[in-house]
């Protein structure tokens, strides 16, 4: 109950800031709209208004502050437009709409979960080869490092045309870049997790006499099991931000990087919100379904007590 | 009969980035089928190490060592021993009876011969219808009983220990003792036990080796004279009570060039 209430105080706060900043954002734009619609504006020149304070302005004209969280297309949107946007796009469009967000949450979903696969699978081949080989610990490492320097919206258009120019287009580029930004957690996840039993327990497969591939999947595979999970949580979410990055210089015209695309074309501040916020609700719900298999996963281990 | 364990001019430097440390010098010692043989000696005396070579988990530098006449990592690949380390090591992911068939799954046994050794390894330390249970749901004790029960459940001849019991307090430790020597005398095993602690090494052993460091080496073999039987309170009578002496006299004297 407490922790509800702390929430909810958070979450209250957060709204009040909101709505609070809507007013100096759009007082300007709201004003202008009235002295076009004939109202009685402080002061009445749109030049002296440019000069004067948000803050000072929404005071004076205090009638026009309800206008702020109206707009149709506010420099800020108020959290109500958002919410309606959203319930509007994803509720009440039929899903093959090109306005629905579920379509176009769809997209890029599917390019998250195919580039997360692509990621995870490389990241932890990666790790088993690191783990295994001194060479490949030595040669490997820090390239994956510096990749994850470079930053990827510099790197999203170039690995677009380079595939695009051998032929490969549509949903590969952008699981390539979901893949480049989520493999990097998992190899360091994994890597740590797969040298996390000490000397002791592999002394004790020594003795046993038991091979390298006994002692990966009986003790180093098993061990690495939480660290694993760790690493796939930060990498799903990496994995959304490379596929709506990866929408991004291709004018993509579906998925959520392209209604932030488009949104921003036409001014579309309540549009560019609302994709906004759709992405960051799928990547809270993928976040959350890898927790509920990880707690799944490691109660049917014996590990969950731990 | 030959040895079972058997070093001759036995030496072993680390080489360290302080310079070559001497854990073992000219280490002489002959282990016969069935004896139980404590090690003590205070840290560094190269007790653990000696077990490790036994073992092949070290490399001896110079002399020879055999075990069951072949050599330790020719004996390691044999499964001729099982190991028991201070700490019950049993995988989290596991249960008892699980962990207890690590080894058998490793060395290809069949899933009906895992059972059935695991039943009769857990009956041996008293664990019996303990199998289902994860190693968080035991004591420390009883977790170190299971690991006893790991090293047993394969017909390894020789039983090596590294401080099993140090991190148990006193009375889980006489209790585990006790135990350890019934299990002895029902298998008949080779054990070697290293230890901290003079009545542990007293009260378990037929054959005790005094060790001390700097370089570690062999200052004492004392061939205990206590009968077989052992109950605890043997622990109370002049002859225990002079094996231990002779024990702390070797402890001391190895301890002279230090002071």
């Amino acid at each position: 109950m407490k922790q509800l209430v702390a929430v909810l105080t958070v979450l209250l706060a957060i709204v009040v800031i909101w709505y609070a900043a809507c007013i100096p954002m759009n007082i300007k734009g709201v004003l202008t709209e009235q002295e076009r619609a004939g109202a009685e504006v402080v002061p009445p020149s749109a030049k002296d208004r440019r000069d004067m304070g948000e803050i000072g302005l929404a005071l004076r004209n205090s009638f026009a502050i309800p206008a702020t969280w109206a707009q149709d297309r506010p420099r800020l949107p108020a959290p109500h437009q958002v919410a309606i946007e959203l319930w509007e796009t994803t509720v009440q469009k039929k899903i093959t709409s090109k306005r629905s967000l579920v379509y176009h949450g769809w997209v890029t979903l599917s390019a998250t979960i195919l580039g997360f696969a692509i990621g995870t699978g490389l990241g932890i081949l990666l790790a088993v080869g690191i783990v295994h080989s001194r060479v490949m610990d030595l040669s490997v490492m820090p390239w994956a490092i510096v990749s994850q320097t470079i930053p990827i919206i510099a790197l999203a258009p170039m690995i677009i045309v380079v595939l695009y120019s051998i032929g490969i287009q549509g949903i590969i580029p952008k699981a390539v870049i979901s893949a480049y930004l989520s493999f990097f957690p998992v190899v360091v996840g994994m890597v740590k997790g797969l040298r996390s039993p000490d000397a002791m327990q592999l002394d004790l497969l020594r003795t046993y006499n038991a091979s390298n591939s006994q002692v990966f999947w009986k003790l180093r595979l098993p061990a690495s099991m939480p660290y694993l999970f760790a690493s796939l949580k930060i990498g799903i979410a990496a994995s959304l931000v490379g596929a709506i990055v990866g929408e991004l210089p291709t004018g993509a015209v579906a998925g959520l990087g392209a209604r932030l695309l488009a949104g921003s074309y036409y001014g579309q501040t309540v549009q560019i919100w609302s994709a906004l916020f759709a992405a960051a609700i799928l990547a809270a719900c993928l976040v959350g379904l890898l927790g509920l298999i990880e707690r799944a996963v490691l109660k049917r281990m014996g590990m969950a007590q731990r | 009969m030959g040895s079972v364990i058997e070093a001759k001019n036995l030496d072993l430097t680390f080489q360290t980035n302080d310079g070559p440390v001497h854990a073992l010098k000219d280490v002489n010692l002959a282990i016969d089928k069935g004896e139980f043989v404590s090690f003590i000696g205070p840290s560094g005396c190269g007790k653990t190490t000696f077990l490790r070579c036994v073992a092949a988990l070290e490399t001896p530098t110079g002399g020879t060592l055999t075990v069951n006449g072949m050599t330790p990592d020719e004996a390691r690949r044999n499964r001729a021993y099982g190991y028991v380390f201070q700490a019950a090591g049993l995988y989290p992911w596991r249960t008892i009876a699980k962990n207890i068939k690590l080894p058998l799954e490793i060395m290809g046994y069949s899933a009906q011969e895992q059972e059935e050794r695991v039943k009769n390894v857990l009956e041996l330390v008293d664990l019996a219808g303990f199998g289902e249970k994860f190693p968080w749901q035991l004591s420390g004790g009883m977790q170190q009983r299971a690991s006893i029960a790991r090293a047993l459940a394969f017909d390894a001849d020789i039983l090596l220990m590294d401080e099993p019991f140090g991190a148990l307090d006193e009375i889980v430790r006489d209790h585990l003792n006790e135990q350890l020597l019934a299990l002895w005398a029902r298998t008949g095993k080779t054990i070697g036990f290293v230890t901290h602690s003079i009545p542990e090494a007293v009260y378990l052993s037929t054959k005790i080796v005094v060790m001390s460091p700097r370089p570690g080496r062999i200052t004492d073999v004392i061939d205990s004279p206590l009968p077989k039987e052992r109950p605890l309170d043997i622990r109370d009578t002049p002859e225990f009570i002079e094996v231990a002496h002779r024990v702390r006299e070797g402890l001391r004297a190895g301890h002279e060039d230090d002071v």
